[in-house]
C-alpha cells in the first residue's frame, strides 16, 4: 500500500490546476440544460479540446493526453475544485466513447471521437421509451432490415432523452429481431438527428431547465456504419454503457468532494447561527462519506490495474453516491434555513438535479436488486 | 498510489483465519458466556505461538517488527467470530508500547471507562494525566462491572494504592495508543458486521415461506444490499486509517475518527437487519445471532462512541481557519 502521488502525477495536477486556474470563465455560465447554456458550453468545451484536456485518458491521435486512470482522476478532482462548467459532452464522451473503444470499428472511432471530444458533434442517450425505464428490456421501438439501401429503418419512440433537443446525435437500442427472446432481439444504432424522420420535442425538468427531451423516429434510415457492435447483440454493449454510467467515468469522485468542501465553507460561514445542532455532524458525515466514497475508488482503480474488471460493484457506487449527493444538498438547505427556497443561494437548484441521482443511471431500487442477487448471491424469484 | 494489501498481509490474514476458525467455532464463545473469565481455551496460545500477539513489537525485541497495516486485517478476523480475548488491548495497545515478556495484558486509554478482562490478564496498561503506565494485575483495585456481552469481564480500575507501576509513555504515546486502540476496534467491528451479513444471507437462502426463499423477497434483498454498501464504504476507511498509523500520517487520528464513525454506524444497521431477516429466532438465545449482536453493540461505543469520533472530526476540519 502506498498513497501518495508520484512526481509525474504531482506534475500533472499542478498542469491541470494552473490551466483551470487562468482559464475557467470567472462568471457562471448560463445552464447546461438550456439552448442558449448549451451553445455556452460548448464554446468551452472547444478551449478545453484545444489545451488537450477534454478527454485526459483518451490515446492522443482523438485529443487526449494517453493519461492513466490515476491521472484521470486527478484532472476530475481539480476540474471540480476550479469549478469548472459542467460537461454537456459527458454523455459522449462517459458513456459511448468508452464503448466505442470496446466495440467500435477503426472506421467508427475514427468518424466519431475526434468530433466528440471537440464538441462539433454532439452525442444524447437513447434508451428509456414511454412504456420501458427500468425495464430496459422491454422497448419497443424498431429497426427493420433494408436489404436494398444496406441498412435500417428505425421507428418508435425515445424520453427522458437528456439534452435531446440541443446534441445532434443519439445513440441507442433498437429491437431488431421481434421473434427473439427480450434482450436477445436488440441493436445498439448511432442516429444523426438531423436525419429524415426525426422529431425532437425538448421539456422542462423538475429543476426548471429543458433538459429533458422526447425523440420521434419515424422510418428513419441509417446505414450499416451505424451499428455499434453486432447486429442482435445491442444488450450486450448497453451494459457496457451503463457500467460506465454508474461507475467510475460519469461521477467520479472529484465531484462530490467539491460539493463536501463547498458545505464544509456553507458551514464555516452560517454553521454558528444554525438552529439545529446536529448539522455539524451531518457536515462532517458528508467529508466522512466523501472520504469513504475516494478511497473506495483508489481501491478499484487499483484492481484495475491488477487486471480486474470493475463489474456489478459499480452498483454499490451508484447508489451511495446518489443518496450522498442527496444528504450534502440537504444539509446545506438545512443550513441555509428560510434562504433555502431562494432559487439562486447556489444549493436550491442542484438539490433539485441531485434528487435525479437515484432514479436515473437504473433507479436504486433496481441497484439494489443486483446487489443482492449478483453480489450477495441471493436467490432470484 | 496502491491501495491494496500485499501477499505477505493476505497470507497472514488467511493463516489466522484458518486458525480461529478452528479454534473459536460459535460453542467456543458460547460457553465463553458462562465460564469464569469469559475467555477461550486455547486461542490465546495458538495467537501468541503465531507472533501475532506481538507483532507490533520490533523483531530486535523478540516481536515480528510489523505495523498496524499488517494487523489490521488479523483484526477483522478476530471479529469475525467474535473472538473473546483481549486482542486488540494486547496486542495492537500494550505490547506496542511495553514489548514483550509480561503475559497477557489488556488496556485502558482514551474515552474507555473499563477495562475489559482486567481480573484474568498479567498487567493493564493505563492512561493517567498523559502518561501511560503498566499496572500489575496484583496491584488493582477492580470492580466487576456487568456487560451486556457476557463474554465481556469488565471492570473499573483503580491503581492509586499501588507501587507496581511503570511509567512507559508520554503523552504522544497515549495519542497513539488510544488511536491504535480505536483502529483495531473498528477493523474488530467490521469483521464482526460482515458475519453477521453473511450469516443472514445464507439463512434467508434457506429459510421458506409463502413456498419461496424469504431471500427471494425484495423488502429482505434491499435491507442486505443496504449493508452491503454500508460495508463497501467503511471498510477503505479502516484500512487508510491503519496506513496513516504505519506511516505516522499527521492526520492519522482524523483518520482513525473517521472510520470509527463509520463502521460503528455500519455494524448498528448490520445488527438491526440481521435480526429483522431472521424473524423470532434472531430474538432467541438459543441461536448464535445473539452473541455476535450483542458483542456489536458493547464495542461500537468502546473506544469513542460515533458522536465523539464525529466531533473530533469536525474540531480539526470545520474548526479550523
Ligand atoms: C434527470 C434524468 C435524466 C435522464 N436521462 C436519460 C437519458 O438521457 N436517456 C435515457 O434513455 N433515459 C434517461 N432517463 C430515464 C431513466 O433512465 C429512467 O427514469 C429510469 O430508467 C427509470 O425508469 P422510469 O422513469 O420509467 O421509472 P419506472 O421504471 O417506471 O420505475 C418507477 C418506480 O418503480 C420502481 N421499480 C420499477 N421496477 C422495479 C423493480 N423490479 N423492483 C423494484 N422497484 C421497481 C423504480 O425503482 C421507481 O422507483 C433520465 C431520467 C432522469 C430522472
Amino acid at each position: 500500500m502506498d498513497l501518495s502521488w508520484s512526481p509525474t502525477e504531482v506534475e500533472f495536477r499542478n498542469e491541470a490546476r494552473a490551466w483551470l486556474a487562468a482559464n475557467v470563465p470567472s462568471e457562471k455560465l448560463p445552464s447546461g440544460d438550456t439552448s442558449d447554456g448549451f451553445a455556452r458550453h460548448l464554446e468551452w468545451e472547444q478551449r478545453l479540446f484545444d489545451a488537450r484536456w477534454a478527454v485526459v485518458s483518451w490515446p492522443e491521435e482523438y485529443g487526449g493526453r494517453n493519461a492513466t486512470l490515476w491521472e484521470w482522476l486527478i484532472f476530475e478532482e481539480e476540474y471540480y475544485r476550479a469549478r469548472a462548467p459542467q460537461r454537456v459532452t459527458q454523455n459522449g464522451i462517459f458513456l459511448l466513447a468508452p464503448t466505442i473503444f470496446e466495440f467500435g470499428t477503426q472506421e467508427q472511432r475514427d468518424r466519431y471521437l475526434q468530433p466528440m471530444a471537440q464538441g462539433t458533434q454532439t452525442w444524447c442517450q437513447g434508451w428509456s421509451e414511454p412504456d420501458a425505464g427500468s425495464d430496459l428490456a422491454g422497448i419497443r421501438s424498431t429497426a427493420v432490415r433494408d436489404d436494398v439501401a444496406g441498412g435500417w429503418r428505425l421507428s418508435g419512440q425515445k424520453t427522458w432523452t437528456t439534452r435531446g433537443a440541443f446534441c445532434t446525435h443519439m445513440f441507442g437500442l433498437f429491437r431488431s429481431d421481434p421473434a427473439a427472446e427480450r434482450h436477445a432481439g436488440l441493436t445498439y444504432f448511432l442516429v444523426p438527428l438531423d436525419a429524415p424522420g426525426v422529431t425532437v420535442r425538448g421539456f422542462g425538468r423538475l429543476d426548471g431547465d429543458e433538459g429533458f427531451a422526447e425523440v420521434f423516429l419515424d422510418d428513419v434510415f441509417v446505414d450499416d456504419a451505424m451499428v455499434l457492435g453486432e447486429v442482435n447483440d445491442g444488450w450486450k454493449v448497453a451494459m457496457a454503457t451503463t457500467g460506465s454510467e454508474r461507475g467510475l467515468t460519469l461521477r467520479s469522485p472529484g465531484r462530490f468532494m467539491a460539493t463536501a468542501d463547498r458545505l464544509v465553507q456553507l458551514y464555516r460561514d452560517i454553521g454558528a447561527r444554525a438552529s439545529d445542532p446536529a448539522l455539524r455532524h451531518a457536515v462532517v458525515q458528508a467529508v466522512i462519506d466523501v472520504e469513504a466514497y475516494r478511497l473506495q475508488t483508489l481501491a478499484t482503480v487499483t484492481a484495475i490495474g491488477d487486471g480486474g474488471k470493475p463489474g456489478v460493484t459499480s452498483s454499490l457506487t451508484k447508489v451511495f453516491w446518489s443518496e450522498l449527493d442527496i444528504r450534502m444538498h440537504d444539509t446545506a438547505l438545512a443550513l441555509l434555513g428560510t434562504a433555502a427556497e431562494l432559487e439562486d443561494n447556489g444549493w436550491m437548484k442542484d438539490f433539485q438535479f441531485a434528487l435525479s441521482g437515484p432514479i436515473y443511471a437504473g433507479t436504486n431500487e433496481i441497484q439494489r436488486n443486483v446487489i443482492a442477487e449478483r453480489i450477495l448471491g441471493m436467490p432470484k424469484r | 498510489m496502491r491501495f491494496a494489501f500485499t501477499t505477505d498481509q493476505l497470507a497472514l490474514r488467511d493463516a489466522v483465519r484458518e486458525m480461529l476458525v478452528k479454534e473459536c467455532p460459535s460453542s467456543e464463545v458460547r460457553s465463553a458466556w458462562s465460564n469464569a473469565n469469559g475467555r477461550t481455551a486455547g486461542t490465546w496460545d495458538a495467537l501468541m505461538g503465531m507472533g501475532v500477539l506481538e507483532a507490533l513489537v520490533p523483531e530486535a525485541a523478540g516481536g515480528l517488527g510489523l505495523s498496524v497495516l499488517d494487523l489490521v486485517l488479523v483484526c477483522e478476523e478476530v471479529g469475525r467470530v467474535a473472538l473473546p480475548e483481549p486482542f486488540v488491548e494486547h496486542a495492537l495497545v500494550a505490547a506496542a508500547v511495553v514489548g514483550s515478556g509480561h503475559g497477557s495484558m489488556s488496556a485502558l486509554v482514551g474515552p474507555a471507562a473499563l477495562s475489559v478482562y482486567a481480573d484474568s490478564v498479567d498487567a493493564v496498561l493505563v492512561e493517567d494525566d498523559e502518561r501511560l503506565l503498566l499496572v500489575a494485575r496484583e496491584g488493582l483495585v477492580l470492580e466487576r462491572q456487568s456487560s451486556v456481552d457476557h463474554t465481556r469481564h469488565l471492570f473499573t480500575v483503580d491503581w492509586s494504592n499501588t507501587e507496581a507501576t511503570t511509567e512507559v509513555g508520554g503523552p504522544r504515546e497515549c495519542a497513539d495508543a488510544f488511536d491504535r486502540a480505536a483502529l483495531g476496534n473498528a477493523a474488530t467491528l467490521l469483521g464482526l458486521a460482515q458475519n453477521l451479513l453473511d450469516v443472514t444471507v445464507d439463512y434467508t437462502a434457506t429459510r421458506s415461506q409463502f413456498g419461496a426463499p424469504i431471500g427471494s423477497f425484495q423488502a429482505v434483498k434491499h435491507k442486505l444490499a443496504d449493508v452491503r454498501i454500508a460495508l463497501e464504504f467503511a471498510r477503505p476507511l479502516i484500512y487508510r486509517a491503519a496506513y496513516s498509523l504505519s506511516v505516522d500520517d499527521i492526520d492519522r487520528s482524523i483518520h482513525v475518527s473517521m472510520c470509527a464513525a463509520q463502521v460503528a454506524d455500519a455494524a448498528s444497521l448490520a445488527v438491526r437487519h440481521a435480526l429483522q431477516c431472521h424473524g423470532a429466532i434472531g430474538y432467541s438465545d438459543e441461536s448464535d445471532l445473539h452473541m455476535w449482536m450483542k458483542r456489536v453493540w458493547a464495542l461500537q461505543r468502546a473506544y469513542g462512541d460515533p458522536a465523539w469520533h464525529r466531533e473530533r472530526v469536525a474540531r480539526a476540519i470545520l474548526d479550523k481557519t
